[in-house]
């Protein structure tokens, strides 16, 4: 393998759990809700699938109870929101501070437990092409995921009917409510959806990046999923990109520090998070399109009228 | 006329409703109403603002369920679940507010609200060929925020059609429309009826209804107060069906002033959108005299908000001269510094511009007033201390002064109707006397009643000497109180009009963007 193959590779094990966390989010806050809860749920997901795949010894079943187990705390939060119409900005703090206080008390059995790492895929041939075949074929499982959930996730929103309806109860939930479109209803997908994905992204960082539990391991990549979403005004592809971005910086300013550049690592650690919204900031400069793909409803609560 | 003809050959209504009742809380919004829709006919619904007008036609279309009685359509029973059930039942509903998505394309709005699933494409094309028929061309490709009322309103009926109703309910189809749209809208509506489709006309101007509609019923306190054929009523007994008594007919003594001082002047305001859905304003110009009123007249969405927040100082102009008041430069100081110069301001929207929702009237009260009235609701000298007193006092005067209805001592803004409320907002600035006031919409959704006590202080503010400028959609409101009529459309403010030389057809035209000549040749 060479170094260009391996660069490619880390970077993009850096940039899917991102990716997957903010394309969930992005669905949520396109339906009106804003879910602040992302890191809780992350690390919900991340230490549940590490212990079901120390229990059972399979990677596959850890990733689906993570699944399961972000879709479950969403649910509170759905509840919470949705239903009793709490405030949806300390609701989801609370999850985030709930999911790091719960998961640390969960894993505490398992810090220091050597863990079970998802397989790679290896396609003879194909996986063996120069510089590319590692990155395209011979990738976890939930790399290839994110790629199809960031297409899934853009055609679901652009081409199809639920996804219209799902914008325009995010754009304006009273007309939609007129029209009669089950605003909650499609609010607690769309929730339960996003739980899902930050499950999932959890996953990946204990069972592909960092094969190990570690107490607060997610260590802020849910607030980083938020920031993208928004800098990304709202659109998968540049989510896609925002990501990548990151995981690039993140990777560049590691192997900078390991040639020993004279700059001070907390300068050089803070450099993915700086770039990346610094090249959002740029491209969501045009504030037409960005208040076009703003949800105008974002935050407010529904509260029909009988 | 085609009606389905019973047995006994007696006509059977296309709906007809049977002591539907809808109660919120103590609150009867509808208290045992009857009525009856033939087919083919547009039927009138007229009442005051909390009539109980929309609550009954909600409850027709199933956004709303009543706490009793019965629907009949096409003289079957039915329980009207939802919005969903009244659209496959052959009810369709053109809102008047919050019912287009901005953010979505005019297709996209349409697609929405269909119930079966067709690609965009074909939704698209069926919406331009409906509009080609009916009179009402739309781009299906156009985001909605960036058209204008008008447009959005023919996307609305578009839609409605495209469900293949029978029956078609229009909730205030023309209070965003100029005079000649106006009259487009009645061309598409008798073509409709004449295909035998019926209508249910909700609006409170009565020209319009004695003009178009077959029949009325009147709707006061959530009670059918009487039902007539409008074509042989006039506007005023209409009106004293509605309001219960005669209206008060607004005084007006021709404008009289020795000296002709401009108290406030705007000069070649020119300013760029300030956000997707803003409008630029492009040189305008206008200068009034105390003693006078103009009225700006134009369809909602011309930059009538954006003249208004550049006149009060919500947003500054780059040259202090754009805009001067009593004399001074004003353009570049903010709110409380153009208050200070004697001007006031009274901005459309009522709740979280005019006052703040879950604030005491006396709190409201000093947040508009605490810098210019400082002397008399701050005590304490620096430490500023609110004297709860003399607010409350003014408060009082104020209420007397505007009869504000009040249900407590000292409400919540919110607590009040808007109505109420927009009396007091109105008087808490006509108290300082001001020598410059500036109003956008100043009844908008006000009832009969309150509209012409608020019509009645302004005409008398003008009349103590001060300058006024009234921006207004309702034209009847214009023409009772202006000197001087000028219209803003695209962001740009016409030449303004004496009263006496202005007629309804030619403001049509200059709100239409025709050169205001045209009207004069």
């Amino acid at each position: 393998m060479t170094m260009f193959e391996a660069i490619l590779l880390t970077v993009a094990t850096a940039a899917t759990p991102l990716l997957i966390a903010a394309l969930g989010e992005l669905v949520v806050e396109r339906s009106g809700v804003l879910n602040l809860g992302v890191e809780g749920m992350m690390v919900m997901g991340a230490v549940t699938g590490f212990a079901v795949a120390q229990y059972t010894g399979s990677a596959w079943l850890g990733m689906f109870a993570a699944i399961l187990a972000g879709a479950a705390f969403s649910l509170l939060f759905g509840f919470l929101t949705l239903t009793l119409i709490t405030n949806q900005v300390a609701t989801g703090l609370a999850l985030t501070l709930l999911g790091l206080g719960a998961s640390a008390m969960i894993g505490e059995s398992f810090v220091g437990l050597p863990g079970i790492r998802m397989n790679s895929f290896y396609i003879q041939g194909l996986t063996d092409i120069p510089y590319v075949g590692r990155f395209l074929f011979g990738q976890d499982p939930i790399f290839y995921i994110s790629i199809l959930l960031t297409i899934g996730v853009a055609w679901f929103l652009f081409r199809t009917r639920a996804g219209l309806t799902l914008r325009a109860v995010g754009d304006n939930h009273t007309s939609a409510h007129a029209l009669g479109v089950p605003v909650v209803r499609i609010r607690y997908l769309a929730v339960i959806f996003g739980g899902a994905c930050a499950g999932l992204a959890g996953a990946q960082l204990s069972l592909v990046y960092v094969p190990q539990w570690v107490e607060n391991m997610t260590s802020g990549r849910g607030w980083i999923a938020l920031a993208l979403v928004v800098f990304a005004s709202w659109r998968p592809w540049r989510i896609l990109a925002g990501a990548y971005l990151f995981g690039a910086v993140t990777i560049g300013q590691l192997h900078a520090q390991a040639l020993g550049i004279g700059v001070p690592s907390q300068f050089m650690s803070s450099l993915p998070y700086l770039a990346t919204i610094v090249v959002l900031v740029l491209i969501s400069r045009n504030k037409r399109l960005t208040l076009m793909n703003t949800p105008t409803s974002l935050g407010k609560p529904f509260v029909p009228d009988r | 006329m085609t009606g389905t003809i019973t047995k006994d050959g007696s006509e059977i209504p296309l709906l007809e409703a049977e002591k539907l009742t809808k109660i919120f809380g103590t609150l009867k919004a509808c208290d045992g109403i009857d009525l009856k829709i033939g087919t083919g006919e547009i039927h009138a619904l007229l009442g005051e603002n909390g009539a109980g007008k929309s609550t009954l036609v909600k409850m027709l279309f199933g956004a709303l369920q009543p706490t009793s009685g019965d629907i009949a359509w096409k003289g079957e029973g039915v329980n009207v679940a939802s919005p969903a059930m009244g659209r496959s039942l052959g009810i369709g509903m053109v809102f008047q507010h919050f019912s287009l998505f901005d953010a979505l394309t005019a297709a996209e709005n349409i697609a929405l609200s269909l119930d079966e699933k067709s690609p965009l494409d074909t939704i698209a094309a069926r919406a331009r060929e409906i509009g080609q028929t009916y009179g009402l061309p739309v781009d299906p490709d156009a985001l909605v925020g960036d058209l204008s009322v008008g447009e959005r309103q023919r996307i609305e009926i578009i839609r409605c059609l495209l469900q293949n109703p029978d029956l078609i309910i229009l909730d205030e189809p023309t209070s965003v429309l100029t005079p000649q749209e106006a009259d487009l809208l009645f061309v598409t509506l008798e073509r409709l009826r004449s295909e035998g489709k019926s209508i249910l006309y909700i609006s409170h101007r009565l020209e319009e209804v004695r003009r178009l509609c077959d029949r009325a019923t009147v709707l006061r306190h959530g009670k059918v107060v009487g039902q007539c054929d409008p074509r042989t009523q006039t506007a005023a007994s209409l009106a004293r069906m509605m309001v219960g008594n005669d209206i008060h007919v607004i005084e007006r003594l021709p404008a009289e002033w020795t000296d002709r001082i401009p108290l406030i002047e705007v000069n070649g305001l020119s300013q760029r959108p300030r956000g997707p859905f803003s409008v630029a304003l492009h040189d305008i110009s206008l200068s009034i005299n105390g003693g006078e009123i103009l009225g700006i007249a134009g369809v909602a969405g011309n930059g009538q908000g954006e003249l208004f927040e550049a006149i009060s100082g919500e947003v500054l102009q780059e040259r202090p001269q754009v805009v001067r008041i009593r004399g001074t430069d004003a353009g570049r100081i903010g709110i409380s510094a153009r208050r200070k110069l004697g001007a006031a301001f009274v901005p459309e929207e009522r709740l979280g511009h005019g006052a703040v929702p879950d604030m005491s009237l006396t709190n409201n009260l000093l947040l508009s007033r605490h810098s210019t009235d400082r002397k008399m609701f701050l005590t304490g000298g620096v430490l500023k201390l609110v004297s709860e007193s003399s607010l409350a006092s003014a408060a009082k005067r104020i209420v007397t002064q505007m009869d504000v209805r009040k249900s407590a001592e000292n409400p919540d803004a919110s607590a009040l109707s808007g109505g109420n409320l927009q009396k007091f907002l109105i008087g808490r600035e006509l108290d300082r006397n001001p020598s410059v006031i500036v109003v956008n919409q100043p009844t908008w959704g006000v009832d009969a009643g309150a509209a012409a006590h608020i019509r009645q202080a302004l005409v008398d503010l003008a009349r103590s000497g001060s300058a006024v400028i009234v921006i207004s959609q309702d034209l009847d409101e214009l023409f009772e109180i202006s000197d001087r009529i000028a219209a803003m459309v695209h962001g740009r403010l016409s030449e303004s009009v004496p009263i006496e030389a202005m007629t309804m057809e030619r403001v049509g035209l200059m709100m239409g963007g025709a050169d205001a000549a045209a009207g004069a040749a």
